[in-house]
């Protein structure tokens, strides 16, 4: 059972069908994507969002997740950061000659198991397969839409004075559960990525307040890189205590080693809101009964002063300014 | 988390802060040696802690920022020859030198890979036994003894394809040549931690003796900071100057005697050039003469060109510590991280670099 894919799998002909009848149709099934048609129709009404993303991470398999789940849970929170309810996918392949059918296999259940987790259907995709050498083994693409409630009015420049800062969970899980895996760095930690779909936290969200003002997922670029956008773009400071952020041990212990910083890791199942001062209790309360939200918290607020920056006070009282993240994240030399 | 928390611990800095502040009275000036240090004491914020008779300077302690450069244009040419694979530390990379960056040379064809190690090093030169692996030896006495480790190791195994561009140099000659420039004026010294844990304390004692300045060496917490600073204000206030070490966990007056036999045994010292302070004799580490078949420089012909500095860089004033960050004319404008055109921009523990991070002078 070593088989793998080949050039024919991406031409187009009778084994492009035969992949896609057998690995993609009959595993996401669903009506509109059954039908097969060059174009998947449907009906949607109202203000939509529309959003894609592609994954190129490494490895593909990682502890708590991989580039299927990645994918769905990419798409699914940029759709529901904007307080959109995720609907309609679609989901393209580019494969690298050679790469294990076995493995197809594996990462397409996960999308599906992903998607049927986040309420979403894949309607429409595509499969291009290059030579050997020409991709890294697996590229995912995915865009989707989603419909957004009425009365939901979510953008990053919303943030303002006096709003609360709340974070869903401890920051880092992903960059390091992935870091841990990478060829010459292995290092053992029981870490697990975070990567997760939001769409029912942020719906949980809005059930209890729908003056929620920004939401953001601190992907790339870690905590420090999307509160930094968010004060750029809304011209406000914004003022956190390090104290408040929840940082696991491990994540701690692996960022001492490499000369890294929690704040700048990237996750994939977290994410940030700017709430006015009255709704964040609520919020915060219904945030903790998600799955997603349990370890939710203030972090900070916005404020007036130092429009565009983000400023941290240390556990020893003293504050420093939080940048965005620039360059890789290198470790350091002595 | 052990080991680091207890060193962050809040109620113990607000006690060694407010000790700090009931016993200096005097006006003085401390350097810290290391941009690990410098790194750390902007992070905590630790400025905002010592009163305001006391003056914090940034010193010349980062590899990556004292590398000259013509000895980088060199790695560079090297990085370029077919058949070779460069690797180095991920600080370098960034680094522009006088025609581009070991970058910008990786974009245009050249292998050039990051390490964690010079055992990385090594194992890339097993894998690779038709190329030329080459090591870029950028560090202090912290880097060397596993240079010399590699080097070792690579003759045990009689790895012929494994070559070392030393650029290795030494802490004390460099401090010794700021004080006798005149050019700063220093009441205390926080010696490096890292590289006082292999050399030990007692190379800083002439500074001490013959120049009447306090030392002391320090961690990279938050305390070992403190209870560092507490000591020189200590020694100051009662016109003492001894080495001292706040680092007792990592430190021995001794230091490593077994990475300091390792050093000696496969390096001598020989005259280093340093950014924007020059040729200074006995500061830097070269290869031993029975062990010259690893000597990159003595093994590959390379024509790098004159070097050129950049055009209103300070760099070199800054390791001097004449001048602070905040006052070139480039830092934040024209200078920062994702585009620096000095090295003190680029390294992670480089004094441009933390005071833009940590917003001091922006």
């Amino acid at each position: 059972m070593n088989e793998r894919v080949l050039l024919a799998h991406g031409s187009g002909g009778k084994l492009s069908h035969e992949l896609v009848a057998k690995h993609f149709v009959k595993e996401l099934f669903n009506p509109i994507l059954a039908k097969l048609d060059d174009s998947a129709v449907f009906e949607l009404s109202g203000k939509l969002a529309f959003t894609t993303d592609s994954f190129v991470i490494n490895p593909i398999f990682f502890p708590g997740g991989d580039i299927g789940r990645l994918a769905v849970c990419g798409t699914v929170n940029d759709l529901a950061m904007v307080g959109a309810i995720p609907r309609y996918f679609s989901l393209a392949f580019i494969l690298e000659e050679g790469f294990p059918i076995g493995d197809l296999t594996r990462i397409v259940s996960s999308v599906k198991a992903t998607a049927k987790e986040a309420g979403i259907q894949i309607v429409t995709g595509d499969t291009k397969v290059v030579q050997k050498g020409g991709c890294d083994k697996i590229y995912v693409n995915t865009a989707g839409v989603g419909s957004i409630p009425d009365g939901v009015a979510i953008s990053g420049a919303n943030a303002k004075p006096g709003d609360k800062v709340i974070l869903s969970g401890s920051i880092g899980d992903h960059g390091i559960a992935v870091l841990s895996q990478r060829e010459g760095l292995s290092f053992s930690t029981e870490l697990k990525s975070d990567c997760a779909p939001l769409g029912g936290l942020v719906s949980a969200m809005l059930e209890a307040s729908s003056e929620i003002h920004s939401l953001r997922d601190p992907t790339r670029g870690g905590l420090a890189t999307t509160l930094n956008e968010l004060a750029m773009q809304s011209e406000v400071g914004i003022k956190i205590e390090e104290s408040k952020i929840p940082v696991r041990a491990e994540v701690r212990g692996a960022c001492e080693m490499l000369g890294l910083d929690p704040l700048y890791i990237a996750n994939e199942g977290k994410l940030v809101a700017i709430v006015p001062p009255d709704a964040a209790e609520k919020v915060l309360v219904a945030m903790k009964t998600n799955k997603y939200g349990g370890d939710a918290v203030i972090i900070g607020e916005v404020t007036a002063e130092h429009p565009g920056r983000v400023v941290m006070k240390t556990n020893f009282g003293t504050s420093r300014i939080i940048d965005m993240l620039t360059g890789e994240a290198l470790p350091r030399i002595c | 988390m052990k080991f680091v928390d207890e060193y962050r611990n809040s109620a113990l800095v607000a006690g060694l802060t407010r000790r700090i502040h009931r016993i200096s009275t005097k006006n003085a000036r401390f350097m810290e040696f290391c941009g690990g240090h410098t790194v750390a004491i902007l992070k905590y914020g630790i400025r905002q802690l010592v009163p305001q008779n006391i003056t914090m300077l940034s010193g010349p302690g980062c590899p990556v920022c004292v590398t000259d450069n013509a000895d980088l244009d060199k790695a560079i040419a090297l990085a370029k020859l077919p058949g070779v694979i460069l690797t180095t530390f991920g600080d370098m990379l960034k680094v522009p030198g006088s025609y581009g960056s070991l970058q910008t040379a990786r974009a245009d064809g050249a292998d050039v890979r990051i390490v964690y190690s010079t055992m990385d090093a090594l194992q890339i030169a097993r894998d690779n036994p038709t190329k030329s692996v080459i090591f870029l030896g950028v560090g202090f006495e912290t880097t060397a003894p596993t240079i010399a480790a590699s080097v070792l190791q690579a003759e045990e195994e009689r790895i012929k394809n494994y070559y070392i561009l030393s650029l290795a140099k030494l802490c004390p000659p460099v401090i010794k040549a700021l004080l006798d420039s005149g050019e700063v004026m220093l009441d205390g010294l926080i010696c490096p931690g890292h590289v006082s844990a292999v050399i030990g304390a007692k190379p800083w004692e002439f500074i001490a003796r013959d120049y009447g300045i306090p030392c002391v060496v320090s961690g990279f917490e938050p305390l070992d900071i403190l209870q560092c600073i507490g000591m020189l204000v200590s020694q100051v206030e009662a016109g003492r100057s001894e080495v001292g070490i706040a680092y007792q966990r990592g430190v021995r007056p001794e230091g490593n005697k077994a990475a300091i036999t390792l050093m000696a045994e496969i390096f001598e010292p020989c005259p280093a050039r340093w950014r924007g302070i020059g040729v200074i004799p006995g500061s830097g580490l070269k290869l031993r003469p029975e062990f010259q078949c690893y000597d990159a420089e003595a093994h590959f012909e390379i024509n790098p060109g004159p070097s050129l500095e950049a055009h209103g860089c300070i760099c070199g004033d800054i390791l001097r510590g004449v001048k602070t960050p905040g006052e070139c004319q480039l830092f934040a404008k024209v200078c920062n991280p994702e585009k620096p055109v000095g090295p003190c921009m680029v390294s992670s523990e480089g004094a441009c670099a933390a005071y833009y991070l940590y917003g001091e002078g922006v």
